[in-house]
């Protein structure tokens, strides 16, 4: 929240985005969601509840899965973000996006962003995941479209086969 | 002619390529120059007259566009059945949440402020929350009689079977209202310009139903309005009649502004005051034979529409038609109405009455069952409906279809009694009670009775220069793949690859319209005609001689070409023609209520803990026709999804009211199944195909709403020995209920 005229001025924030280094001038608790969409045009992350509960603004910050909507940028000051613009390579699909496609895990697609980074996420830990593992790794983000079995069906598909992430 | 069908494949979603690269662009993804931001004032109570209305002093209002009721230049009411709901109110108001005055401003959080800024004075007015306070009348508060619509549908002779009965079986049954819950809210962006009208970019599924709304509201002739769908983020029926609202906000926040207006609802805007599924209460009283087989029954099935009439009258309609369920009445008499409560207007959600009058008819005929001494598998084969019986309203089902082959094969895929029988075992010494559940049902595909012939839809189909070809429809995608099914359809009636058939983005000034995306019509119907269009592309070029009845696709795309740069554009038009002798009596409510039905038979498997009075679904076997599927990848995917929202409607969903506005307006509190609660949700198809439909299609969307809940309930039942009759049942219902009974 950054009602004007009542906080502190704007400071500079020092970020990597998808690899790059960013900066931005921002009011330090500005939430990141807003900081991406707004002033660096990624709109990839959605806000969904604007509390933490359903995971559509999800993004990685220095690895670890984040709700955007609740972190303050200045808490991000310095750090490594990875948005879903990040995961194709010129125009080459990142293996989860493929598997998404392949297996039905976007409908209206607005959850499908953050639930493939909560899925990065978690085969970054865990590359072979049981199917309890890939429930428990995605159950911050909601999905109200599909029931999420195509959902794991796409994580699994990827952790079976091996690709290179 | 291509030998591959495309038809019954799963291509590649039309769309997915943006959506799971985060490019597809949602409405809060766009930004028009010079755009300020609409908030809204709503009120406090739930009735009264506005004595008046202050604007606090710490906020400088001159930066302020505000818009009230004498600010609207057309009429003040959302158009759609009965013209009832104003845009804004004008002096009374009759729900919490009801909007007041609109404000625009560039900053957001300035916005928020001065929404908190308003004061709003109100002479109280008597309100009423409860479905039987408003049946009573105990204040008028709608109308003459609180009612906004009622239907009576009567077959044989009701008043004969009470004598003849072995058995009468009453029972009520109630549900409650549930959220939509897509995750990304309601929001639109408008822009006013005094030549060319409004414009409206939105997350919406019925272009045209907005368009209609902003004609009335602005008094401008349809090609001044110009409504257009970005990718939408979920809707379930919470973006038909909505986003008429909304768009009118933005609308005339944009005239008084002479700027571009976005107003984007944050959760708890959209969960507190935008619609939810109707609260339902259907009494039954049913008549059988020494053998469980109905006589006859009565029904009464009543929806609470909230404060104003919008969709309750059509949602009332498809409750009442499929209050009786799969099965056969020799006679029965169903009365249906819906009635006025001071709460926000419930709406349209997948189903729409269905899930509510199947719930209480599944719930029922366990019951009846248990009277009569028969299983549940019995009772449903005895009375099942089969080709050259009637329905409730006396359509003849012509259909090939065999309910008892469907109950066998869904018993077999669950393995359901062997389960049962062991269930009954292990439930005597284990402490996890664990039980089967069935339900059977139908869902009828398209608008009810003569809607279809009222909507008259139209569908283009449009060869481009390049040589491909464009779908030309006002259907909307919004996660369910009319995308995707539509231009499958084209592909496959020209014989060309589904790469070169595209669609085009829903905007009225360019696509005409192909009705509502509702009523799970669109693969059924809006598909049907998309084919012919299809055909009629083919026919010209053939007609003009530049390609043969048999071709190639890449003589069609040279044909194609050719055609448009000698002739200019070449698009094919095609109009709903009613099936002939098709017929439906609205006075009496009689005849051929849907062109076609999916018909299904799920089970439930639960385990109840008594200790913490939770359910867990185990395993869950769904099972239908559908007529053809078109996509297994999107088919299946309707189906899951449908299956977990009514997990949700049957055992997590709770909507808290206090004075007719919902408490728990947040994620944290009002609880939908995330992916550690749900079972595996195992999906079959039988397709017995379809004459009314887009290569044997009916339709899908809604049919899985309709049997989770009954197949739960009665798992339940059949688990721990009591009988609910209210959903949604959360363990402190369940906590409440055993303490009740053991007292």
């Amino acid at each position: 929240m950054t009602a004007s005229g009542e906080m502190a001025d704007p400071q500079e924030i020092h970020l990597t985005v998808n690899g790059e280094a960013a900066s931005v001038r921002a009011h330090s608790m500005e939430r990141l969601l807003d900081v991406l969409r707004h002033e660096l045009g990624l709109n990839g992350a959605k806000e969904g509840c604007g509390e933490g509960e359903c995971g559509s603004c999800a993004v990685l910050m220095n690895g670890e899965l984040v709700n955007s909507c609740l972190i303050p940028v200045a808490q991000a000051e310095g750090a490594q973000i990875t948005t879903i613009e990040g995961l194709a390579n010129d125009g080459r699909l990142h293996p989860l996006q493929e598997s998404f496609l392949a297996c039905g895990g976007a409908q209206c697609g607005i959850c499908t962003p953050g639930m493939i980074l909560a899925a990065l996420h978690l085969l970054d830990r865990c590359p072979k995941p049981t199917l309890e593992q890939i429930k428990e790794g995605l159950s911050g983000n909601l999905c109200r479209c599909t029931g999420y079995l195509q959902i794991f069906e796409a994580v699994n598909k990827v952790a079976r086969e091996n690709l290179a992430l | 002619m291509t030998e591959n069908h495309i038809i019954g494949a799963s291509v590649p979603r039309k769309e997915g390529r943006d959506k799971v690269t985060g490019r597809a662009r949602y409405v809060d993804d766009m930004s028009l120059p010079g755009m300020i931001y609409g908030a809204t004032v709503r009120s406090s109570i739930p009735r009264g007259k506005i004595r008046k209305i202050s604007f606090g002093s710490n906020i400088a209002w001159d930066e302020f566009v505000i818009v009230a009721a004498k600010d609207i230049p057309g009429r003040n009411c959302i158009a759609l059945i009965l013209d009832d709901q104003p845009c804004i109110a004008d002096g009374v108001v009759n729900h919490p949440e009801e909007p007041i005055l609109l404000l625009a401003h560039p900053d957001r959080h300035l916005l928020r402020k001065a929404v908190g800024a308003v004061s709003i004075e109100y002479d109280e007015m008597p309100a009423l929350f409860e479905m039987e306070e408003s049946e009573r009348q105990a204040e008028i508060i709608w109308g003459a009689d609180n009612t906004f619509k009622s239907y009576l549908i009567e077959k044989g002779d009701v008043n004969s079977v009470w004598a003849k009965a072995a058995h009468i079986i009453d029972g009520e049954y109630f549900t409650g209202a549930q959220e939509q819950l897509y995750i990304e809210n309601n929001g639109v962006i408008a822009s006013f310009d005094s030549e060319a009208g409004v414009t409206v970019w939105g997350s919406l599924q019925c272009p045209y139903y907005v368009n209609k709304a902003l004609m009335a509201l602005f008094g401008l002739p349809e090609e001044k309005v110009r409504v257009v769908q970005m990718e939408t983020g979920g809707a379930f029926g919470g973006k038909e009649e909505y986003p008429s609202m909304i768009a009118g906000h933005a609308a005339l926040l944009a005239m008084k502004s002479g700027r571009p207006v976005k107003i984007i609802y944050d959760r708890a805007e959209d969960m507190v005051a935008t619609t939810k599924r109707h609260p339902s209460r259907t009494r039954h009283r049913t008549a059988v034979d020494a053998n469980g087989k109905i006589l006859g029954g009565e029904i009464e099935f009543v929806l609470d529409g909230g404060a104003y009439a919008t969709l309750s009258s059509v949602v009332l309609s498809r409750g009442t038609i499929h209050a009786g369920g799969p099965y056969y009445w020799p006679s029965v008499r169903i009365r249906a109405k819906a009635v006025a409560t001071n709460a926000p207007p419930h709406g349209a959600f997948r189903g729409f009455g269905a899930p509510q009058s199947l719930f209480a008819m599944e719930r029922h005929m366990d019951r009846i069952a248990q009277v009569v001494g028969i299983t549940p598998v019995e009772i449903r084969e005895r009375n099942f409906l089969k080709p050259g019986m009637t329905t409730t309203t006396e359509q003849v089902v012509r259909e090939e279809i065999d309910l008892s082959h469907l109950l066998d094969r869904a018993l077999e895929l669950s393995g359901y009694q062997e389960k049962r029988k062991r269930f009954e075992i292990t439930n005597r010494k284990e402490k996890l009670k664990k039980g089967m559940g069935i339900a059977a049902f139908l869902h009828g595909a398209g608008f009810t009775g003569s809607g279809e012939r009222y909507l008259s839809s139209v569908v283009g189909v449009e060869g481009l220069s390049d040589g491909s070809v464009r779908v030309l429809v006002s259907s909307t995608e919004f996660g369910q793949g009319t995308n995707t099914v539509l231009c499958q359809v084209a592909s496959e009636e020209l014989g060309i690859p589904y790469e070169n058939v595209a669609i085009a983005q829903p905007d009225t000034n360019a696509v005409p319209n192909s009705g509502p995306t509702v009523a799970s019509r669109t693969a059924m119907i809006v598909g049907k005609l998309v084919q012919s269009a299809a055909r009629g592309v083919k026919q010209t070029l053939v007609g003009s001689g530049l390609l043969s009845e048999s071709y190639t696709p890449e003589q069609f795309r040279m044909a194609c070409q050719k055609y448009v740069a000698a002739r200019g554009p070449l698009k094919s038009y095609s109009r709903y023609d009613a099936p002939p002798g098709v017929f439906w009596d609205d006075a009496k409510y009689r005849g051929e209520a849907y062109a076609a039905f999916a018909w299904a038979v799920y089970v439930a498997e639960v385990t109840v803990d008594p200790g913490t009075y939770s359910v867990t679904v185990d395993d869950f076997v769904a099972l239908q026709e559908i007529g053809k599927v078109l996509h297994p990848l999107l088919a299946e995917g309707q189906i899951t999804g449908g299956v977990a929202q009514a997990i949700g409607f049957a055992l997590y969903e709770k909507v808290v009211w206090r004075d007719g506005r919902m408490l728990n307006n947040q994620m944290t509190n009002y609880i939908m199944p995330t992916s550690v609660d749900l079972p595996p949700i195992r999906v079959f198809f039988e397709e017995n195909g379809n004459v009314h439909g887009a290569y044997g299609a009916k339709g899908i969307g809604e049919l899985p709403m309709d049997g989770p809940a009954p197949a739960i309930l009665n798992a339940i039942e059949d688990a721990i020995g009591m009988h609910f009759v209210s959903i949604p049942l959360l363990p402190e219902d369940i906590h409440e209920a055993v303490t009740a009974w053991q007292r």
